[in-house]
């Protein structure tokens, strides 16, 4: 059996065995259980890949199989993976993984809020896998729309507001890529859906023009590319917190992914003409995010915002149109995904003790709660681009690749980009300390509950992570490098 | 006449058996027992509605004026499917004090109105068309006023055979100036050129068979009508009599009208941008949920003619396979309605805050309908949808295309807030549980099904492409 196939289908079981459980302990149960399969098979996956590169296998995507579906239109069911795409599978899995754990405190209809969420990540597996538009698309959707109830129901503060804002601002971005989408079917005219089959197809560059921005946009908007990014402070700040891990942490890099492996691999010739009116947005997103970030005093708030801010660092390296600062974007994807998930993990973990998120509320916090406050200043490290964490490999990469432009726009904007991280560093300290340090703020702190077992197997896996980039990032980024090879070498670069 | 040629209206002399069955069923019992007539209708039209796929014959009787072909026999199973859900549906609401004595009238107006239905879309003569036209019409406004102890539904019935009379007359004004340029009324002997006077005479019979499908601006007493009647009876004016017209319409343009095309294209081609958008935006202000999915369904037409704008076989295909995910989602929406209503007389969408908390699988099948005709995956709306997109994007129209994503979004807005309220929002006096009846349980999960299972089997929508292909 197919190990791709696999990977839509553990989620879909585990999803449906939920449905037939009703004490929260066999659910939780059930739940851990089929995302521990879960990762361990995107390991799996990850190892067989390696070997088969390894082995020489050079092909551009691996582990493809194709069932025909709607054979009068052209669309398949076809799958396959390449470099990039593994890396996202297993950035879901640790993630998801996580998320199961930091959300084994949920009461409140617990059934249905698992449900959803492995619907939800069943959604994005599919999407990583699916090399067929139409199929791809539909998995898109099927990771937005669980969003609405899992805000909606589980969610905090403004939350009916924000999973409508959300919803519908995500839901008008995949409405683009229907047009998109069925413009590059009919402009191709080859009857077929396949990602790969039509890139071998050379579109009108007029076509390209009305395209491309559709394609872009349409994924930017869960890319959070500026300004279409307000769903996002909000969405992540009323959301549960296994939902802001997992809609931050992979979500988000949908839009990432869907920008360079559909709108730029499909559609080169536009990407080389229009690079630079995206390039302007994305180091606004980059600055701005940052800059926002500072002035906030809620801790959902302050992440999401510096989402916005790394997000758009990844729409910006992808826009270089470079090997490098691609190859740096797509580490960032995972480098953010896997320190966002962290943050979000542990301000849920903070919020159940301390029942607040308001920074300037609390302090002292690395006292009563050394380790979930040392994990924090790690994510923080991580997140101001500390080298030896996965933070530093990924921006320096899209950095490096920025710099190989050397005409004055691109230098400019990398220029404005790069001083984001000084920004990084204000807000990132500014937190840990009002957070961590000073005095403990109140005699209730003391009381707090030490770290529980399930929230250090969350933030220890997560950890892991961030160092294993950190400190060995070569394998991944070849792995990402050769990927590029056939979307980086279609951009004629002038 | 042979034999064989009255076998081709197959369909047709079923239901004129079902008629007869039902009425000579109701003479046995006594007025106490009228509702034994209730599980008799739904076994009857189920072997009806079963028969109706057993594969036929094809051909042409009456000298062409009415004509039997693969295409239209799946026309009409389809919504013979529909009217079967109905039927099951209605059954708890028959049961009531005020209808029990006269159970008989509803079927059989229903199953009169179906039989137009056929005649309708078998048509090879225009005043066959017309016949079937009225007959699907009359017996439905005396249905709509069914329960004539309430003064909303006396309006509604004397609305809909008022705004029927006013469409009929308009459409036969169409249909006699076709005459007078052609000189026949068969489907197969018009041979149109762009005269003025025959662009007169489409933008005439377009108009009569909007009222049907409410296009706008022909949709003006879709909401009122939609209120006022029984909401068995909206069920069937929502799907059956709009998706019957639709067909006609789809029939119309590859036949009659096929050399028109490009004159036909421009109309659709707006009313498609009003349809959508003004069924929309009406829709987002209802709280009656019946008025909501009225407009709804306004917006749903306008989506429809997004297939047909291009006029190609793949766009026919799309058109007559959405009505058959449109029949599952709708149906599943009013079934809902209907229970709910029936148990507690409540039906605005304030009331059903908490419902599932109460009745989590209403709520769930409701969520499931709603996001079907919103169309998100994986649901049969979704492939639905995505296929009228298709059809549009296939003759190039990407401009009609956008607009009509931008209002799959809105549509979607207005969809979610049923669901919020019955998800999301609290309440202090939520609708109780309740068990509903065992048929319209049946009738919800073939519902549920069709709408989990459609999108996935391909089969289904091949089969349709490869009769369009064959036929348009």
């Amino acid at each position: 059996m197919n190990l791709l196939i696999l990977h839509i289908a553990v989620p879909s079981l585990t999803a449906l065995a939920i449905m037939f459980v009703s004490s929260q302990r066999q659910v939780r149960t059930i739940a851990a259980t089929g995302m521990s399969i879960q990762l361990i098979q995107s390991l799996v996956l990850l190892y067989q890949f390696l070997q088969e590169r390894m082995s020489g296998n050079n092909a551009e995507v691996l582990f493809t199989q194709s069932f025909v579906w709607y054979p009068s239109l052209g669309i398949n069911f076809d799958i396959g993976v390449d470099g990039i795409a593994v890396a996202m599978i297993m950035l879901t899995s640790i993630v998801i993984f996580t998320g199961v754990f930091a959300s084994w405190e949920v009461n409140n209809l617990y059934k249905e809020f698992f449900i959803s969420l492995i619907v939800l990540a069943t959604g994005v597996y599919g999407f990583f896998v699916s090399l067929d538009l139409f199929v791809m698309f539909l998995f898109f959707e099927l990771a937005v729309i669980p969003m609405y109830l899992l805000i909606g129901i589980w969610g905090s503060g403004p939350k009916e507001y924000a999973a409508m804002k959300l919803t519908l601002m995500l839901m008008g971005g995949s409405a683009l890529l229907v047009v998109g989408i069925l413009g590059v079917y009919f402009t191709a005219n080859i009857e077929t859906f396949n990602i790969i089959e039509l890139s071998k197809q050379a579109f009108p560059i007029e076509m390209q023009r009305i395209f491309f921005p559709l394609l872009f946009i349409g994924f930017g908007v869960i890319g959070a590319l500026f300004p279409f990014h307000t769903w996002s402070p909000d969405g992540h700040s009323s959301a549960p917190t296994a939902v802001s891990m997992l809609h931050a942490g992979v979500l988000m890099k949908l839009g990432g992914y869907g920008c360079l492996k559909v709108a730029i691999f499909l559609l080169p010739e536009a990407a080389n003409e229009m690079s630079w009116i995206f390039l302007i947005l994305t180091s606004i997103s980059v600055l701005y995010g940052a800059l926002a970030t500072i002035v906030q005093t809620d801790l959902k708030y302050i992440n999401a915002y510096s989402s916005v801010s790394h997000c758009g660092l990844v729409l910006f390296g992808l826009l270089m149109l470079n090997k490098t600062a691609s190859n740096g974007a797509v580490l960032q994807m995972i480098s953010h995904g896997l320190m966002t998930a962290l943050f979000f993990a542990l301000i849920g973990m903070l919020y159940s003790r301390t029942h607040t998120r308001i920074i300037t509320q609390m302090g002292g916090l690395m006292k009563v709660l050394p380790f979930l406050s040392v994990c924090y200043v790690i994510g923080g490290l991580a997140s101001l681009g500390l080298p030896g964490l996965s933070g530093f490999v990924a921006e320096m990469t899209i950095f490096v690749g920025a710099f190989q432009h050397n005409d004055i726009f691109h230098r400019v904007a990398t220029i404005i980009a790069v001083s984001s991280i000084v920004v990084t560093a204000v807000y990132i300290l500014r937190v840990v300390g009002m957070l961590l340090m000073g005095p403990v703020r109140s005699e209730e702190y003391n009381n707090f509950p030490k770290a529980k077992w399930f929230e250090k197997v969350a933030t220890v896996s997560l950890i892991i992570g961030i160092l294993v980039i950190g400190l060995a990032p070569l394998w991944l980024s070849t792995m990402i490098w050769d990927s590029l090879g056939p979307i980086v070498d279609k951009l004629v670069l002038k | 006449m042979s034999l064989q040629e009255l076998l081709l209206m197959r369909h047709e002399w079923l239901l004129i058996a079902a008629v007869v069955a039902l009425l000579l069923l109701e003479l046995n019992f006594s007025e106490a027992k009228k509702t034994n007539v209730i599980p008799a209708a739904a076994i009857i039209f189920t072997i009806v509605t079963l028969i109706g796929f057993l594969p036929s014959e094809n051909g042409r009787a009456f000298g062409g004026m009415f004509i039997t072909d693969p295409i239209r026999t799946l026309m009409k199973n389809i919504l013979n499917l529909g009217v079967l859900i109905v039927f099951l549906q209605s059954g708890s609401w028959l049961r009531t004090q005020n209808n029990f004595n006269r159970v008989t009238e509803f079927y059989l107006l229903i199953i009169s109105s179906v039989i137009g239905v056929s005649y309708m879309i078998s048509a090879g003569h225009l005043l066959m068309f017309y016949l079937g036209l009225e007959l699907l019409t009359i017996p439905i406004a005396a249905a709509a006023s069914y329960e004539q102890y309430k003064s909303k539904s006396a309006e509604a019935g004397i609305k809909l055979i008022l705004s029927s009379a006013f469409s009929s007359a308009i459409l036969l004004f169409g249909i006699s100036m076709l005459y007078g340029t052609t000189g026949t009324l068969y489907f197969s002997d018009i041979k149109l050129a762009g005269e003025l006077l025959t662009v007169l005479s489409f933008v005439f019979l377009f108009s009569g068979l909007a009222f049907k499908i409410s296009i706008v601006p022909f949709h003006l007493w879709t909401a009122d009508v939609y209120e006022g009647s029984p909401t068995s009876i909206t069920s069937y004016l929502s799907v059956v009599s709009k998706g019957a017209a639709i067909f006609v319409l789809l029939i119309f343009f590859a036949s009659v009208f096929g050399p028109l095309q490009e004159v036909w294209q421009q109309v659709v081609y707006g009313t498609a941008i009003f349809t959508m958008t003004i069924g929309n935006l009406f829709a987002i202000r209802q709280q009656n949920l019946k008025r909501f999915l009225a407009f709804s369904s306004i917006a749903q037409a306008g989506f429809i003619l997004l297939g047909m704008v291009g006029g190609t076989p793949l766009g026919m295909a799309t058109v007559i396979y959405f009505i058959l995910i449109y029949v599952f989602s709708n149906l599943a929406a009013f079934g809902v309605v209907v229970a709910v209503e029936q148990v507690s007389g409540k039906i605005n969408i304030t009331d059903y805050n908490g419902l599932y908390n109460t009745n989590p699988r209403l709520s769930l099948t409701m969520m499931l309908a709603l996001f079907s005709l919103a169309g998100i995956p994986p649901l049969a709306g979704f492939f639905g949808k995505f296929f009228l997109f298709t059809a549009a994007a296939e003759s190039g129209f990407y401009t009609l295309l956008f607009i009509a994503v931008l209002n799959a979004v809105i549509s979607l807005y207005y969809y979610l807030l049923v669901v919020k309220a019955m998800f999301i929002n609290k309440s202090d006096a939520p609708i109780g549980y309740f068990q509903s009846d065992y048929s319209s349980r049946i009738a919800m999960s073939a519902c549920v099904l069709g709408i989990l299972t459609t999108g996935f089997y391909s089969p289904i929508f091949e089969f349709i492409k490869k009769l369009c292909l064959e036929s348009f």
